[in-house]
């Protein structure tokens, strides 16, 4: 399978590829690792004119420390994530969900702003993004501007970065030692989850329940009252809106969210 | 476009369009054929190759991608005088293939796998290798040969380039 014939841009410097992204405007789409794009490119289901890869842009590769959070630039890889010293102590569940996405070879070249911006519905590292809080920055020709997880993902593979702009860092609290758990369950190893649960530090986010990622509301209300885990979790699908597919029909999409919130909750107050 | 990649230790600067796949790079304009395009779609890891010391799904990653890198394929394993990488000997030892279309993308996956990881047990090259589909289902002996691999030392998870693995 071979996509449609583009334009190929590469940006040296975020200042690059936002003038790309100016002059071609709706045509371009930004190339990061490529492991979404490339594939539903080779499909047909899209077909930019113009890719601006921003993957090797220097300034946008780093992991520091910056006092209660970490901050992340938007092109490093999801290897990267999973084996870093200081993501495996100060946000171990960010670490942990990078490392599931796919298989080595597909986390060598995937990188986190890519998955932010691609708002698929079942990718593992906005479900723990949204578990964890934190910010989402995004740069266009006014500026940088912070969005919040929460209002980040706003439909199936839609967000709300704007057209002319893209993901240049994101920050995360820093959970530490804090308990986190992250169950996923799929037909084998290095695919999508069919569902999966989130847990840290009393929020829960559910992947493949709606058309985003979304938090258990109900769940996270009810052990704010100080419900038991297995009362909280028995609400988890409250508030989704769960597909039915050749992997799982909406019913046992929602058993699923039921019981594998229970279970990270369970692995989050054991670790913690 | 041009695209100036080393492949093996040979570097060429080649006219391209841009959404030439690096598969297709390999075989067709370097005429590299032991890379194979098995599923196309970033599933089977038959098409497995070594760029700038990283494994990678070369169906899922441009040549302009790969422009400026170093790429090893199975074809850049070998010796000059045709010793077989301690990897290969290893697959040739356990019999770590049946039909063979995989064992390309195994055997640059697993280099992959021995680089990150010297001394891996049993569980560790099979969650290593879950990107990589064996349609035989010849899944003991390929892990066996990896395992064997890694009693070469440091050299199973390294290409005879002028480069490191680093994962």
């Amino acid at each position: 399978m071979i996509p449609t014939a583009f334009d190929y841009v590469k940006a040296h410097s975020v200042d690059e590829a936002l003038a790309a992204l100016a002059e071609h405007g709706e045509d371009a789409k930004l190339l990061g690792g490529g492991h979404s794009l490339l594939p539903i490119m080779k499909l047909r289901l899209a077909i930019p004119t113009v890719l601006i890869d921003i993957a090797a842009i220097p300034e946008l590769s780093y992991i520091r420390v910056e006092g209660d959070e970490v901050t992340i630039g938007s092109a490093t890889r999801l290897y990267q994530l999973e084996r870093d010293e200081v993501v495996r102590t100060e946000v171990p569940l960010l670490s942990h969900v990078a490392g599931r996405v796919g298989d080595p070879q597909v986390r060598h070249r995937a990188t986190l702003g890519g998955t932010i911006a691609h708002s698929d519905p079942a990718s593992d590292v906005p479900t723990g993004l949204l578990a964890l809080g934190g910010t989402v920055v995004v740069q266009g020709p006014g500026g940088r501007r912070d969005i919040p997880v929460t209002a980040c993902w706003t439909g199936f593979f839609e967000t709300d970065i704007a057209a002319d702009e893209m993901v240049v860092e994101v920050r995360v609290p820093r959970t530490g030692s804090a308990g986190w758990g992250y169950e996923k369950f799929t037909r084998r190893e290095n695919d999508w989850a069919i569902v999966a649960a989130a847990a840290v530090d009393g929020r829960v986010a559910l992947a493949n329940m709606a058309g985003t990622v979304v938090r258990a509301a109900a769940t996270e209300e009810a052990l704010a009252r100080g419900a038991s885990i297995a009362e909280a979790a028995a609400l988890a699908d409250q508030g989704t809106s769960p597909s039915s597919d050749m992997h799982a029909d909406a019913d046992y999409r929602r058993h699923l969210a039921r019981l594998l919130t229970r279970r990270a909750l369970e692995t989050a107050a054991a670790s913690s | 476009m041009q695209v100036s990649i080393t492949v093996n230790g040979e570097q060429r600067t080649d006219e391209v369009e841009p959404r030439l796949l690096l598969a297709h790079y390999l075989r067709e304009v370097r005429g590299l054929r032991a890379t194979n395009i098995g599923c196309d779609s970033t599933s089977c890891g038959a098409c497995t190759v070594i760029v700038d010391g990283l494994s990678v799904k070369s169906c899922t990653v441009l040549a302009a991608q790969a422009d400026g890198s170093q790429v090893t394929t199975l074809e850049g394993l070998a010796g000059p005088d045709g010793e077989l990488h301690p990897v290969q000997a290893a697959f040739r030892a356990e019999h770590g293939l049946q039909c063979g279309f995989c064992t390309p993308g195994m055997v640059m996956a697993a280099i992959g796998v021995l680089a990150d990881n010297p001394d891996p047990t049993d569980r560790e090259v099979r969650e290593g290798l879950e990107g990589n589909l064996c349609r035989c289902t010849g899944y003991h002996n390929i892990v066996r040969a990896v395992l064997t691999a890694a009693q070469a030392g440091p050299a199973a998870g390294q290409v005879p380039q002028a480069q490191e693995v680093e994962a």
